[in-house]
């Protein structure tokens, strides 16, 4: 019978000599190997105490973004929830009423929005089809919880906080032709 | 019986058929797209301009080429006729210009609207137009209104069609609502925001290809490509009572006509059913409705496969069977 692999052995069971059957050796030869790697470079850091370095791109919790003017900007268009492959996303919308201008940017928003972390994949596609640019993945991680309940983020989690000084840069997630499009002065949005 | 030819296809039709009914004869991409025209309205067409084609040769008599492109929907075929749709480079062209031209005035407001995802206009950009514009001047804006209680009109969104229009004139005994103004300022309105009362005004919103006049009951409730389009029927007694009621598990989040695949009303449905049974025990549903796997409803919608296209595998992924 030929071999299928090169790396298979063929066990004998012939008897071991008398430095075999004391095993000195052999323990031996393992601490030299476990002492050996006490004094290599490590390959863990300490997390969190520690953390490595992230790319500007990593994909991370979502954050719903608020405009300049700390309006929201998600329309509840559901455009992120059909582009969604996990079916993680979730959504209700409203309309706007008088008197609300200065928290929602459109004259629809979303009163309920809502990401099963447990479903998703973090592959970015809800970003990639957002007509208003206010869903992004950030560079935090998401936690894990006791309770299956307590992943499924609301908009009091991903909707990022009204004070300007805690805002969530994701400037350098957008690409040079979107912030070339928004400096775009032909569209009235610019202006 | 008149021999027309259109984009190489041949077909006999008869006297005083038009270019884009004969083109709807052959079926399949020699159809030219319509905004305006509707066939069931009398007198509808001719105003968006989408359907422009190129006569080739005029008749057999005068073979000499139209001098100019042609509205199809509204041009009567002639015999030995020889249509040009997507084979002419030129009616392509056109036709980006003619989209530019529907945008030039409609909100970039997709997002917000209901009737993204089944809208014609959408469609229609997507296939033909360009991605930049070439106007830098604002759009003009109108403040949304009510059409009774329960239509809503966004004028920003619309495109003039008459569509509208010509259901109030035709469907309705009492006409109470057309174009005022002309030009560039033209807009729907209804006579001192008198509420449009006929059993059958709904219909406006079916006919609309864009999203001006929409559905109050169904405003900003859900997007289209979540909800499952089903055929569902009632024992009505002012209309067919055959509907599509689009559906989001159990509940009924609101009922339309039935459209063909040319996105045209198979018949006209009344008040009662479209605004007043959202119960889905006022139904019977019959089953899941046909939507062509490129829309965007079709996803999760999954309907029973025609037996042809078992059958055919190959024919069935070319082309969709309609």
């Amino acid at each position: 019978m030929t071999n299928l692999t090169s790396r298979s052995k063929i066990v004998s069971n012939k008897k071991m000599t008398f430095w075999e059957r004391i095993y000195l050796p052999a323990i031996l030869g393992g601490l030299r190997i476990t002492f050996g790697h006490l004094f290599r470079k490590k390959t863990t850091v300490q997390y969190p105490e520690v953390q490595r370095e992230f790319s500007d791109i990593y994909r991370g919790k979502h954050v719903l973004k608020r405009d300049d003017e700390g309006r929201e900007r998600c329309t509840a268009c559901g455009l992120c929830a059909v582009a969604c492959p996990a079916e993680a996303i979730t959504m209700v919308a409203a309309e706007r009423k008088p008197g609300e201008e200065n928290l929602y940017r459109e004259e629809k928003y979303a009163v309920v929005y809502e990401i099963n972390m447990l479903r998703c994949i973090f592959c970015g596609d809800c970003e990639e089809a957002c007509p208003k640019e206010a869903i992004f993945l950030t560079k935090e991680i998401v936690h894990s919880e006791y309770h299956r309940d307590e992943l499924i983020y609301g908009k009091d989690v991903l909707v990022e906080p009204m004070d300007p000084a805690k805002r969530i840069d994701v400037s350098k997630r957008q690409t040079p032709e979107v912030l070339a499009f928004k400096q775009n002065k032909k569209f009235k949005h610019n202006r | 019986m008149f021999k027309v030819t259109i984009d190489n296809q041949q077909v006999d039709v008869e006297e005083g058929t038009t270019i884009l009914q004969a083109a709807r004869m052959i079926g399949g991409k020699v159809v030219p797209p319509a905004m305006c025209y509707y066939s069931k309205l009398r007198g509808s067409g001719g105003k968006c301009r989408t359907c422009l084609v190129k006569v080739a040769q005029s008749s057999a008599k005068d073979p000499r080429p139209m001098p100019k492109l042609v509205a199809s929907c509204s041009t009567p075929v002639q015999d030995g006729m020889v249509v040009q749709n997507l084979t002419s480079p030129e009616v392509v062209e056109a036709r980006k210009a003619i989209v530019e031209f529907l945008l030039l005035n409609h909100p970039l407001d997709c997002p917000v609207c209901d009737q993204a995802g089944e809208c014609d206009l959408q469609d229609l950009s997507f296939r033909y137009g360009m991605e930049e514009t070439g106007s830098e001047e604002d759009r003009r804006e109108f403040p949304v209104t009510d059409i009774g209680d329960k239509i809503k009109l966004h004028m920003n969104r619309c495109i003039l069609c008459y569509r509208c229009v010509y259901t109030a004139d035709q469907l309705t005994d009492k006409r109470l609502h057309g174009v005022l103004y002309r030009g560039d300022v033209s807009e729907i309105g209804t006579f001192i925001q008198q509420a449009v009362t006929n059993n059958f005004s709904g219909n406006m919103i079916d006919v609309c290809p864009v999203g001006a006049l929409t559905d109050k009951t169904f405003r900003f409730k859900s997007r289209v490509w979540f909800l499952n389009p089903m055929n569902a029927h009632r024992d009505c007694p002012s209309c067919s009572g055959n509907v599509t009621a689009w559906m989001f598990g159990n509940e009924i989040y609101r009922v339309t006509g039935r459209k063909n695949q040319y996105g045209e009303l198979e018949e006209f449905i009344c008040n009662e059913c479209r605004f007043e049974k959202k119960d889905p025990g006022d139904w019977v549903i019959e089953g899941p409705r046909h939507i062509k796997r490129q829309s965007v409803i079709s996803a999760n919608h999954y309907e029973r496969m025609k037996k042809q296209s078992v059958i055919k595998p190959i024919e069935g992924i070319m082309e969709d069977p309609e």
